[in-house]
């Protein structure tokens, strides 16, 4: 059997697309995190509550409304997004002009108050989740078995990443919201409702992380704790790829995906700090990121 | 006002928290809160005096304490030379983290100091030295000029001296020609730069300094306590500090102590106060406080950020401000 | 002004750090808790341990030797210097006569460490770290419910016996994880097994799919969970989603009912763990875990039910002596042994190591669970003096060789 670095090369194979799968996630998420400060100019610290909001709630659906996984794939961003209108209405609105700071606080408070919330009724060892029945199993790709929810996994976060890129880089709808961050009054003069405009863009935004909550459900411990274990790593990967750019937050959400993928195979402690590495000899190369521009 | 001496005022602040044992209140607790004042007002020294917002201050903190408890428990060092050798490594540590990410400014410049303080931490958890998540434990409290500092009473006195010459120096820097051009970079950095400023080594000295301090507070807080955990470098910690900061007052000299008082009390206390709540309002609810500590920190970050983001000593000038004019 | 501002500041400092002010009594037996209540370990002992004591005082009638109990708790946060600092203040300033520790190792040896020099009982229930017993001993220190020897003995033991013999394991990279590990490969080894690998993953790894296939890729009989918490339930779900539990056995070397609970029986079935008490063991661990379960609406862990047991041992010792000093009470507790609905042994003199049975269990399978909580079937019964660090190889400085 060839082999690479002292791995049979099956084997890494099938962790390359082990870290390409955790990729598609983290660009998923690192997206909506991407597009709030690009449009908006907020850090949402939050991202991680949301994502925590989303699984929870389709746990919840499924638990006391009866619905399925389908149903709430649908209908916990929803949910999430429209709390996320009611948030920026009342609390985040007051802090646009503000140094970056505020905004970054505010919302880790707002992570804080869901993380204790959720906690205090459901406690911390989180709730029973199983992979929908349509897509248990797995499929023998030869070099390893790949479970068939992860497949889906990859290509819901593909599909949706490169629609929102799509969106907002190559439609009117998205030139619309990035004249509007740009200049907001010019935007209004024309008659475009722009807070209400920059309110969807964070319910847009937030409702992409509850998307990927659903979707981590079955694979991952559903507890108020899922947030918070994630967040600074997705923050890493938003500001490696630069902070305002979309493009940057999916290439380097999949490529951190494969660089932690081959971390956890040659010096496996270190796969949860590998991302820092990266991140400090990025800006110092490149200060904005590898996409951004800086402000 | 200005005509009449802060100095004063301070000195009566510090003479009242030095008699404060006589006064019945716990030493252990105020030594604590004064070991995260001086990191708050550490931290505050960058960010409210610099404009630079660094979220890893932890890695200071951190380092100063292992160093220090190994210091004195392994090698049995003194305690003046242990607490040095502690503050030195922060110093070092901060010189290395200063040259690294000085050129970056506001966002891109906070989040290279947490890159490298989550480094700082993967070390420390790593390295043998520290225990890992059980900790350097048993550190000796020792002596000090004959006296010994097992004495809670005694120590107690010790750590209000560390606290006041500290924020001596820190008062001193920032009322010097060196402070005013600190002040300068944070409210305009282009001006200051075309003043003729070396801006840059400004920065990196502030930095350093800041750094240091941090790791006499850490230092300081192993010898009270008589350990250092991974808690003390992990990156909520360096959260912790900006919190204190902000709660109490940028930019003020006493926010950071005040902003300090309160989460430290939060911490501990908010069980008791609790119960408090329960026995003098008859309302059960309040009894289950104790455990809300996440939603009540989270509660006053957002009050905080989005009605008193001056702070309670900020707001309190500024309120004093007002009732003059 | 300035003046006034920072004096009035300084007033409420004073008026913050008083409001906590209570009066020494002497007439009192005072118990104080320390644990997690609202981080990682808030489950398996946390409030639900709070309820347990409450339980043994109130079956102790509120009164022990004609004096009164009180019960005061706060949670530590898993911070070691809230936990060592509250401790402390509890003993200068509110009189507690004994300490009882929760979960987390690092915040119950900086407990230990302060109980040893008030010369006060502390009571370890659910900390792991063998060190309690060993190189961090002191004459005040009694680690009640488990430790990672325990643990590792408990499970490896029997499963090699049983035909296991290869072996692989995924670490959590902490002490816990890594002294787990070490005692399991010491006893796997001794039996005549084989330790095939081990990979150490970062504490809260976010995806363990890329560790469980090099486990799998080892080709080991058996997969030994050495972390615990959100980490096994990640471990167990990632397992059965890549088929590993159809060619390995799983082990969880530190793993709770409330972890069975919430990963589900489906996907946790047949797997084995190690615990000092199931609450349907006996007739009398079902008739107090219904009363536990009145109040908390969960099951107990075996922590919640040590917790009980603990405080009930410490009670019946000052009841039997009349007196709450602390010296006295220590002799007392390691002299009269334990045999209660949770266990039946004694607490060693030497170290404070409470010898007591522990048992292996596997996990049942949907169908053979007959009701809520009815997880486990218990398949094997170690004996204390097998599970526990015999006092010969003990690195406690206090034991006399």
């Amino acid at each position: 059997m060839a082999e690479l670095f002292g791995v049979p090369l099956p084997a890494l194979l099938g962790q390359l697309l082990l870290g390409l799968v955790n990729g598609s996630f983290y660009a998923m998420l690192s997206l909506g995190l991407a597009v709030i400060f690009g449009m908006l100019n907020i850090i949402n610290f939050a991202h991680g509550a949301f994502y925590m909001m989303g699984a929870m709630l389709a746990w919840m659906g499924m638990e006391y409304l009866g619905l399925n996984y389908w149903a709430m794939l649908l209908l916990a961003p929803l949910v999430v997004g429209a709390l996320g209108v009611v948030i920026e209405r009342l609390l985040l609105r007051w802090l646009y002009q503000l140094d970056h700071l505020y905004g970054l606080l505010l919302t880790f408070g707002i992570t804080l108050v869901a993380e204790g919330l959720f906690r205090s009724f459901y406690g911390v060892s989180g709730q029973p989740f199983d992979v929908p029945s349509q897509l248990a199993g797995a499929t023998n790709l030869g070099f390893m078995f790949l479970p068939n929810y992860r497949a889906w996994v990859v290509l819901a976060s593909l599909v949706v990443c490169f629609g929102v890129w799509a969106l907002i880089e190559k439609t009117s709808l998205g030139a619309l919201l990035r004249a509007g961050t740009e200049n907001p009054r010019l935007v209004q003069a024309f008659g475009i409702n722009v807070p209400l405009m920059v309110s969807l863009t964070y319910a847009g935004g937030v409702a992409l992380a509850a998307f990927a909550g659903v979707l981590a459900a079955p694979i991952i411990q559903v507890s108020p704790l899922m947030g918070s274990q994630l967040i600074i790593t997705v923050f890493a990967v938003v500001v490696i790829g630069g902070m305002g750019s979309i493009l940057g937050a999916i290439v380097t959400g999949l490529g951190l995906g494969v660089i932690e993928g081959l971390t956890k195979v040659f010096y496996p402690e270190a796969s949860n700090t590998v991302v820092f590495v990266v991140m400090a000899i990025v800006l110092l190369v490149r200060p904005a990121g590898l996409f951004g521009k800086e402000r | 006002m200005s005509k009449k001496n802060p100095l004063l005022g301070y000195a009566l602040m510090f003479g009242v928290i030095a008699l404060l044992p006589a006064l019945g209140v716990y030493p252990i607790f105020v030594m604590k809160v004064m070991c995260f004042a001086l990191f708050a007002c550490a931290f505050n020294l960058l960010i409210g005096f610099t404009g630079l917002l660094s979220f890893g201050h932890a890695a200071f903190f951190g380092v100063a304490a292992y160093a220090a408890g190994h210091a004195l428990k392994v090698w049995g060092l003194p305690v003046p030379l242990g607490i040095a050798f502690g503050v030195s490594c922060a110093a070092v540590l901060g010189l290395v983290f200063g040259l690294l990410a000085i050129r970056r400014a506001g966002i891109y410049f906070a989040m290279i100091t947490l890159a490298l303080s989550q480094m700082v931490f993967f070390f420390f958890l790593q390295a043998p030295f520290t225990g890992g998540e059980d900790g350097l434990q048993s550190v000796p409290r020792g002596h000090l000029l004959g006296l010994d500092l097992g004495n809670d009473l005694v120590l107690y006195e010790v750590v209000v001296a560390i606290f006041v010459a500290a924020f001596w120096l820190i008062y001193r820097t920032v009322h010097s020609p060196f402070g005013q051009v600190l002040t300068a970079i944070r409210e305009n950095e282009p001006r200051a730069i075309s003043l003729g400023y070396d801006v840059e080594r400004f920065k990196l000295l502030a930095f350093v300094l800041s750094a240091a301090l941090a790791g006499l507070a850490g230092a300081t807080k192993t010898l009270v306590l008589g350990f250092a955990t991974l808690s003390d470098a992990v990156w909520t910690t360096s959260g912790a500090v900006i919190l204190m900061t902000l709660v109490g007052g940028m930019g003020t000299m006493v926010g950071p102590m005040v902003g300090a008082l309160v989460i430290v009390s939060l911490e501990s206390k908010i069980g008791d106060l609790g119960s408090l709540l329960a026995n003098l309002t008859g309302i059960q609810w309040f009894q289950g406080l104790g455990e809300a500590v996440t939603l009540v920190t989270g509660l006053i970050f957002i009050l905080c950020v989005l009605l008193f983001r001056r702070g309670i000593v900020g707001e309190a000038i500024a309120l004093r401000e007002r009732l003059r004019a | 002004m300035k003046l006034k501002q920072i004096a009035l500041a300084t007033l409420a400092a004073c008026g913050f750090a008083g409001a906590a002010q209570a009066q020494i009594s002497g007439d009192v037996v005072k118990i104080g808790f320390l644990t997690d209540m609202s981080s990682v370990y808030a489950d398996i002992d946390g409030s639900g341990g709070v309820e347990a004591i409450k339980m043994a005082i109130a079956d102790m009638k509120g009164m022990v030797a004609g004096k009164k109990i009180e019960f005061i708790y706060a949670d530590h946060q898993n911070k070691a210097d809230v936990a060592s600092a509250k401790a402390r203040e509890w003993f200068d300033t509110q009189g507690v006569d004994m300490l009882i520790g929760g979960t987390n190792s690092g915040t119950a040896l900086a407990m230990a460490t302060v109980a040893a020099e008030k010369h006060k009982p502390f009571i370890v229930i659910g900390a792991g770290s063998a060190r309690l017993t060993n190189e961090a001993c002191t004459p005040y220190t009694v680690h009640y419910a488990y430790d990672t020897v325990a643990l590792a003995r408990g499970t490896v033991n029997p499963m090699v016996k049983a035909g296991g013999k290869s072996w692989y394991f995924l670490t959590a990279d902490y002490a816990f994880g890594a002294s787990l590990q070490a005692d399991a490969t010491e006893v796997i080894q001794k039996a005549g097994g084989k330790v095939l690998g081990a990979v150490k993953h970062p504490l809260n790894a976010n995806d363990f799919s890329s560790f469980l296939l090099q486990a799998q890729g080892s080709g080991a009989q058996i997969l030994g969970l050495a972390n615990a918490g959100g980490d096994t339930i990640n471990s167990i779900k990632a397992a059965n989603e890549f088929g590993i539990t159809k060619s390995m056995k799983l082990a969880g070397l530190l793993m709770f009912i409330n972890d069975v609970h919430s990963v589900g029986l489906k996907a946790a079935e047949g797997m084995y763990v190690t615990d000092s008490w199931y609450w349907n063991q006996t007739p009398e661990a079902r008739e107090w875990s219904r009363r536990f379960f009145d109040k908390m609406k969960r099951m107990p862990s075996s922590l919640q039910a040590a917790d009980y047991s603990a405080v009930t041992h410490y009670l019946q010792a000052v009841d039997k002596l009349k007196t709450d000093e602390g010296d006295k009470v220590m002799a007392q507790m390691k002299a009269a042994p334990v045999k209660d609905f949770y266990s039946a042994g004694s607490i060693r003199k030497e170290d404070g190591r409470f010898v007591h049975d522990m048992f292996l269990m596997q996990v049942k399978s949907p169908k053979e669970s007959t009701e809520p909580w009815d997880y486990y079937k218990v398949t094997a019964r170690i004996p204390g003096d097998d599970a526990f660090t015999k006092l010969a190889d003990s690195k406690c400085p206090l034991v006399k060789k």
